[in-house]
């Protein structure tokens, strides 16, 4: 099935782009993507405990199952305030 | 030339003016010439023998200046006096004054685009004019915030800041301007919103936000404005909102993104529902790292101005239960649904943050930097050494390890400009045989760049410590510092 991830703040920064879409096995969650994400890119495993997951607009946790075309967000923390 | 704010019960012994401008080096010179312009004020302000009358407070800025040097106190262009009467004789009047329970005719005029709004109106305005708002941070968020809040009427609108302003503030923290630089930002941010609208009481709070003073601190007001830089600040903003029932107007940006939401607003979810664990210190990087454009600030803190009025006036929507993504390259704005999580350490069924904790801790980050290493590793340089070779007509390679558009700003003449992220790639475009003395902005990413051409085998590598911040501070004044 086709998912379309969108990547956020410095996850976007690391990655270089804010979305994709790819190809996930029947029955994926979201835990299985990020999965897929970190094997590709090893160095992002330090963004796992502090990053935020979305499922059609609506935070999930990563046992949540994916469906055909569902739009899957990356979101980390950002702590800015303009302040420094 | 100084102003002088004149209170209600005075001003029809002032030409009706709410505020006079007058010349004068001290107080008292201030005062003598307003009761010079306006004879009818003399005696509700001085009694016979000249004396400030005892049930008369006079603030300069904030300060009483009973506990200034009096009269004899010094003033400047732009500050403030305020003749403030009490009413039982001499009590300072810093404490909150009893709730209005009207507006004067300056304020109605003042407010008359609100007032004709039913949805606001007299009820709405009065509302305004009693809430209590506290900002943390007069920063690139807190700028907006503190002078749209006041011009709407805000009563009593507390800060929490400790900073001093400088040039890289101005980009975006508009409520500051050039002439405020090297001030705190408290001084400077509380003469904008005073200018803007003389009826809002400001309480600075000039401090860092510690779990010490926090709940402390944030008790006294309805409505906290979390405009913070940090982490642990951020975990301790909302952990404090939490334990005291108190909405957390949230707000946070990185580059060309921006999030907002209400946080812990009347049992919805707070930030630890979102982000139960903050990240590594060091992963996410602050503006000062990342960069911001100066207009995200702009947009992100007036949503939180927006949730904040709105809240007082129990109108429309609260952006409860929602965080609001917003991307200016896209212009596009997201809204992600949040949860409460029952298993939340703070807001959950079970929590077992009962009370403040240490956030530094908390987010990693030690309490206490280690002290710095004295003197030089064998792979540093200092950038005096590395001008004195280069006088010296020394064969060295100087490698700028930062970004292309940040060459475009400012770069050592010679130095050849090759990005860290690319150095793996392209290593082979350095000869091992050369002397090469890598630098950066500040020093922490030629440090990488010299610690993996020495893992690659490069054994004359050196990093200059302090980047070209510190060549612009020892060598050469003329390069721009960024």
């Amino acid at each position: 099935m086709r998912i379309r991830l969108r990547f956020f703040a410095s996850l976007r920064e690391r990655l270089g782009r804010t979305e994709e879409v790819r190809e996930v096995p029947t029955g994926a969650t979201v835990a299985t993507v990020w999965e897929l994400l970190k094997r590709e890119r090893p160095e992002l495993a330090v963004l796992e405990r502090s990053l935020a997951f979305a499922v059609a607009q609506e935070y999930v946790d990563k046992t949540h199952p994916l469906q055909d075309n569902d739009e899957l967000a990356f979101i980390p923390p950002v702590s800015g305030g303009g302040h420094d | 030339m100084p102003k002088v704010l004149i209170p209600t019960p005075l001003r029809q012994y002032a030409g009706k003016n709410d505020t006079v401008e007058l010349a004068g080096a001290t107080v008292g010179e201030v005062l003598r010439a307003l009761t010079d312009q306006f004879g009818d004020l003399r005696g509700h302000l001085y009694t016979d023998e000249g004396k400030l009358r005892s049930f008369v407070n006079v603030y300069l800025n904030d300060e009483d200046i009973r506990y200034l040097q009096k009269d004899a106190t010094a003033v400047s262009d732009g500050d403030t006096i305020s003749i403030v009467p009490s009413i039982a004789g001499g009590a300072p009047a810093v404490e909150a004054p009893p709730q209005p329970a009207t507006l004067s005719k300056e304020e109605i005029l003042r407010y008359s685009r609100h007032l004709i709004m039913p949805e606001v109106g007299m009820e709405g305005q009065l509302k305004l004019k009693n809430a209590k708002v506290l900002l943390i941070g007069a920063g690139g968020l807190g700028a907006p915030l503190g002078m749209y809040l006041a011009a709407a009427g805000i009563g009593r609108i507390g800060i929490v800041d400790f900073d001093v302003v400088d040039y890289t503030n101005l980009q975006r923290q508009v409520i500051h301007g050039t002439s405020d630089v090297g001030r705190k930002k408290l001084d400077s941010a509380a003469d904008t919103m005073r200018e803007i609208n003389p009826y809002v009481t400001i309480d600075k709070h000039d401090t860092a936000l510690s779990s010490e003073n926090a709940l402390d601190i944030l008790k006294d007001y309805d409505f906290i404005v979390d405009g913070t830089d940090n982490f642990p600040t951020r975990y301790l903003v909302n952990d404090a909102c939490v334990l005291l029932h108190k909405a957390n107007v949230y707000g946070s940006i990185f580059r060309f993104e921006g999030q907002a939401t209400v946080f812990a607003y009347e049992g919805g979810p707070c930030y630890r529902c979102l982000y139960p664990e903050p990240p590594p210190p060091g992963l996410v990087p602050s503006c000062a790292e990342g960069g911001v454009l100066g207009i995200l600030p702009g947009v992100i803190g007036l949503i939180q101005a927006t949730e904040t009025v709105k809240l007082i006036l129990g109108t429309g929507e609260p952006l409860v239960g929602h965080l609001l993504l917003y991307d200016a390259l896209a212009m596009r704005f997201r809204e992600l649904k949040l949860r409460k999580n029952p298993e939340c350490p703070v807001c959950g069924d079970h929590p077992t943050v009962t009370k403040l904790i240490d956030y530094q801790e908390f987010c990693g980050i030690p309490r206490h930097e280690p002290p710095p290493q004295p003197g030089l590793k064998e792979w540093e340089i200092d950038p005096v050494e590395v001008k004195a070779k280069l006088d010296r007509g020394e064969p060295i390679y100087i490698l700028d390890v930062r970004e292309p558009h940040e060459y475009q700003i400012c770069s050592i003449p010679g130095s050849h400009l090759l990005p860290l992220g690319d150095l793996p790639r392209r290593v082979n475009e350095l000869n091992s045989a050369d002397e090469i003395i890598a630098h950066c902005r500040s020093g922490v990413r030629s440090a990488k760049a010299v610690d993996f051409l020495r893992q690659a085998g490069f054994k004359k590598v050196k990093n200059m410590v302090g980047g070209i911040l510190a060549w612009s501070d020892k060598v050469d004044p003329r390069v721009p510092k960024y």
